[in-house]
């Protein structure tokens, strides 16, 4: 676990004001309110439908929420379409991995690296308005783990295993040089050694800088990496804080109960 | 008063187009752009059967029906198996075959105005003091028959509530030992026979042409996109809707418009709520 | 051998793999293989008018390069953008039209309307299809298979640009040789354009709509800003057509919206080869030939080519260019298991 930010100096850079969500009948979100300060890993976890991607989807405008406020460095971003949330900086994975199957993956890097965004910025290590977009998509992909002298880069996506797949979501999101990273369950589908080797990716991720809010069900990889913690029960946040201090909540233990995983997390913590 | 029965006519005579055609989309998700085709296919066996072969004219009925439905059900047996599930191939082949059919009938020597049916019953009735033929009649009256039919049908038979299940959640059907494609078939063969009773009831009231089947497609079309893809009911009272529009059109504007307002119908529907206005998908998966 | 105790084996031709590099430059025989199918291409499509016997069957070349132009654009919207529009009708009525009403009303000549018509013509198509660009799937396509006979029967019902008569009295082109080469030198450049195009990173912006809308937006870029370039490309081509068709015709009238331009374009697509540019070209060269002889057989022709449009949807859905592109860069072999 890496030092928690001091939170009583800075502003924080994502605030989520009583956002609620209604699909129908069904109450997704009720009264969801957190911030986020910037350098922070923000981990959310929650039982299945308890809300989680719901609350991505609201963040990056693929949703609007029925009512409440999203600010980003205190500018309203409420219902804004996705595609203006993204140029701000705040950039998400898929749950389920949306590669373009139909290209080689260093391709699927042109994309991001040809918005607005990455004209401006110049992408992650910059110069990527310089038009030599596919060049420095390699560079990406060498840094978030896809070894440059192989073929792997060059091949089509859709032969690509899973991890390198997540991999690439990542990398997408990379390409627009983001302030905020929202991951959407990254650890899942992965084996353990894959895992091992996203972990010390999203610690230098934070490092450079990067806020990060990783929603996830590997609770023990997540406490390894957040220094904060939500957890969410039906749309509702039951609460936040520490690793420590979510662990060692009653009401956390309710909500998952019968959860081995949490068990052992607390065995082992 | 005019509008009024004429309207509750006209309507139920567009939902018995439509009723086939929302039928099979919904049941098997095969959009059978075929659908006029077996309209007017159906109408000449009919005539075949009835002018030329000289069987009794409910027996003749009886017969094209059945050789409408074994049409529509060797149509998904043959062509639209093979390319079940990709929607856009789906389109296109069971267009072509739609338009291999009329424009063979048309090649056949099948036009001009030699090619009636005639009425169930002569004479006419006023009602509210507006004279409305016996025909007409009957075919509102058997057409809502039908729609109750079918609602009991699909809710307490069992081969009803096999489709129903398909029509719900294939894969889970699949796994309760339902044969989607048997049932896929079915449903064509269905759709096919709606189609045909259509026919036989609409098409007593003028000529039997090859140009109806496009009408009658764009029609139904028009009924399901209003009603929402893949809900009949709702393609029932979108048939309401489009109907009276159309009739008021016609009073008040022309009958140059009565197209244009299906046309427009569809195109507004499409663009303001893909959904239909009955429909139940998920707006979020069609239009992010 | 029969197939249970052997495979097929497809393994690239040795001159393919040393010619996809820079390497093809090293012998005459390996730059011609890549180079030697786009000579006869072009050569071939530049004979064409030459080598037809009458004024008929260069009207007919024409006509041939008009449907491929419109297929291309179909080509590219399906297989590269993902939007299936079966409505190459609304756009050959709309630049047709376009083109007919520059011409009569404004005296321009056609050397000036058939830019103009596809200028003009593309933004109608897109503005008109703006709001349907959301759609996908089924609903794109039935929303444009009902554009092209909206269309006719608003002309119809208002009476407007000569109602069902049409406009007649529309300038030719100077002489055939003119009228010709201008349809030809568009299917070239169209072709080669549009190939270029789709490997750009533009052009990958489109495969990857197509591909995943979702994350398009994910990365910051408007996607109904690109979907809309690209009905205004695809438009664009179909409306030049559209235009040429009138003056080769001298006429425009209602008929311009009928089913023929949108089905046969498609037909050819799928003969030709989808996704493949080349394909639609192959596809018209053989189609409306022969849909010309049927001529004489009036609606024979339509039940033809849909009978050939559901054979290839069924067993041959890739197409004859695929295929033969298999068949020059690959061999095949069995071998034993």
């Amino acid at each position: 676990m890496t030092q928690p930010a001091d939170q009583t100096k800075t502003k924080p850079i994502l605030r989520m004001k009583n956002l609620n969500k209604r699909f129908g009948g069904v109450q997704a979100l009720k009264d969801v309110s957190f911030d986020v300060f910037p350098g922070d890993v923000l981990g959310i976890i929650g039982p299945n439908g308890s809300g989680k991607t719901t609350i991505v989807n609201s963040i990056t405008g693929f949703i609007k929420p029925t009512s409440g406020k999203v600010y980003f460095k205190d500018k309203d971003i409420t219902g804004k379409p996705p595609h203006k949330v993204a140029d701000m900086g705040i950039t998400r994975t898929f749950q389920i991995m949306r590669p373009y199957y139909s290209l080689p993956a260093y391709k699927n890097l042109v994309i991001p690296l040809f918005s607005p965004r990455a004209k401006r910025t110049g992408g992650w290590r910059g110069g990527g308005n310089l038009g030599n977009r596919q060049t420095i998509a390699i560079d990406i992909l060498e840094e978030i783990g896809f070894e440059r002298d192989s073929y792997i880069p060059f091949k089509k996506t859709s032969t690509l295993p899973t991890g390198y797949l997540k991999r690439l979501e990542l990398a997408r999101c990379l390409a627009l040089k983001p302030e905020i990273i929202i991951c959407d369950e990254i650890f899942s589908g992965l084996s353990m050694s894959e895992i091992a080797s996203m972990v010390p990716l999203i610690e230098r991720l934070q490092d450079e800088g990067i806020t990060i809010v990783m929603i996830e069900h590997r609770l023990r990889e997540l406490f390894q990496v957040a220094n904060r913690v939500m957890v969410l029960n039906f749309g509702e946040k039951l609460i936040e804080g520490t690793p420590d201090l979510v662990m060692a909540d009653e009401k956390v233990k309710a909500a998952y109960f019968g959860s081995k995983e949490v068990e052992e997390v607390m065995t082992y913590a | 008063m005019e509008i009024l029965v004429y309207g509750t006519i006209n309507s139920v005579s567009l939902a018995l187009m439509g009723l086939g055609f929302a039928m099979v989309y919904g049941i098997s998700r095969v959009p059978n752009f075929a659908h006029g085709a077996l309209y007017v296919i159906c109408g000449f066996v009919t005539w075949t059967l009835f002018q030329k072969l000289g069987l009794p004219y409910f027996i003749a009925i009886i017969l094209s029906l059945g050789v409408n439905g074994v049409l529509g059900m060797l149509m998904y047996r043959f062509v639209l198996i093979r390319v079940r599930g990709m929607n856009i191939s789906e389109i296109i082949a069971s267009y072509a075959i739609g338009l291999i059919i009329l424009e063979g009938l048309r090649f056949g020597g099948f036009r001009g105005m030699t090619y009636t049916l005639p009425v169930f019953m002569e004479g006419s009735l006023m009602i509210g003091g507006v004279p409305v033929d016996y025909h007409r009649i009957v075919m509102t009256i058997i057409g809502i028959l039908l729609v109750a039919g079918l609602w009991l049908f699909t809710h307490h038979t069992r081969i009803g509530l096999a489709l129903q299940g398909m029509a719900q959640d294939e894969r889970a059907a699949l796994m309760l030992g339902i044969d989607s494609d048997f049932m896929a078939m079915l449903a064509m063969g269905f759709g096919a026979v709606l189609a045909g009773v259509a026919a036989t009831l609409i098409m007593p009231l003028g000529n039997i042409v090859v140009e109806s089947g496009y009408h009658v497609l764009i029609m139904s079309i028009a009924v399901c996109i209003v009603g929402g893809l893949g809900s009949w009911m709702g393609a029932f009272f979108a048939a309401f809707i489009i109907g009276f529009a159309q009739i008021l059109t016609v009073v008040y504007i022309g009958s140059h418009f009565q197209m244009v307002v299906a046309i427009l119908a569809i195109i507004l529907t499409l663009i303001l709520k893909p959904s239909g206005l009955f429909g139940q998908q998920k707006e979020l998966e069609e239009r992010v | 051998m029969s197939s249970q105790h052997a495979r097929k084996e497809r393994i690239d031709r040795g001159i393919k793999v040393r010619s996809d590099g820079l390497y093809a430059l090293m012998s005459l025989r390996e730059l011609s293989y890549l180079t030697l199918p786009r000579f006869i291409l072009i050569a071939g499509m530049m004979l064409l008018p030459v080598l037809m016997p009458d004024m008929y069957w260069q009207r007919v070349i024409s006509i041939v390069c008009i449907y491929t132009i419109l297929a291309i654009s179909f080509d590219f919207l399906a297989h590269y953008v993902g939007l299936v529009s079966l409505g190459g009708a609304f756009f050959i009525g709309t630049g047709g039209y376009t083109a007919g009403i520059l011409n009569t009303y404004f005296g321009l000549p056609p050397i000036l309307t058939v830019p103009l018509a596809a200028i003009i013509g593309g933004l109608i198509c897109t503005l008109m299809l703006l709001p349907c660009l959301p759609l996908k799937g089924v609903y794109f396509a039935i929303i444009t298979l009902m554009y092209p006979l909206f269309m006719a029967r608003i002309i119809e019902a208002f009476d407007i640009f000569g109602g069902t008569d049409g406009l007649i009295g529309i300038d030719n082109f100077s002489s055939a040789f003119v009228e010709q080469y201008l349809v030809v030198a568009m299917v070239l450049m169209f072709l080669s354009g549009i190939r270029r195009f789709v490997t750009t990173d533009m052009g990958l912006i489109f495969t990857a709509i197509m591909d995943n809308d979702q994350a398009v937006k994910a990365s910051g870029i408007n996607i109904a800003k690109y979907k809309a370039l690209a009905v205004f490309i695809a438009s664009a081509m179909g409306c030049m057509a559209g235009a040429c068709l009138t003056h080769i015709y001298m006429w425009t009238g209602i008929s311009q919206f009928a089913l023929d331009f949108s089905i046969l374009p498609i037909a050819a697509t799928v003969i030709g080869g989808s996704g493949t540019l080349i394909g639609p070209l192959l596809g018209c060269l053989i189609l409306v030939p022969v849909s010309e002889l049927l001529r004489d057989f009036g609606t024979l022709r339509i039940v033809f080519y849909a009978s050939i449009l559901v054979g290839f949807i069924l067993f041959r859905s890739d197409g004859i260019m695929v295929f033969g592109q298999r068949k020059y860069e690959q061999f095949e072999r069995w071998t034993k298991i």
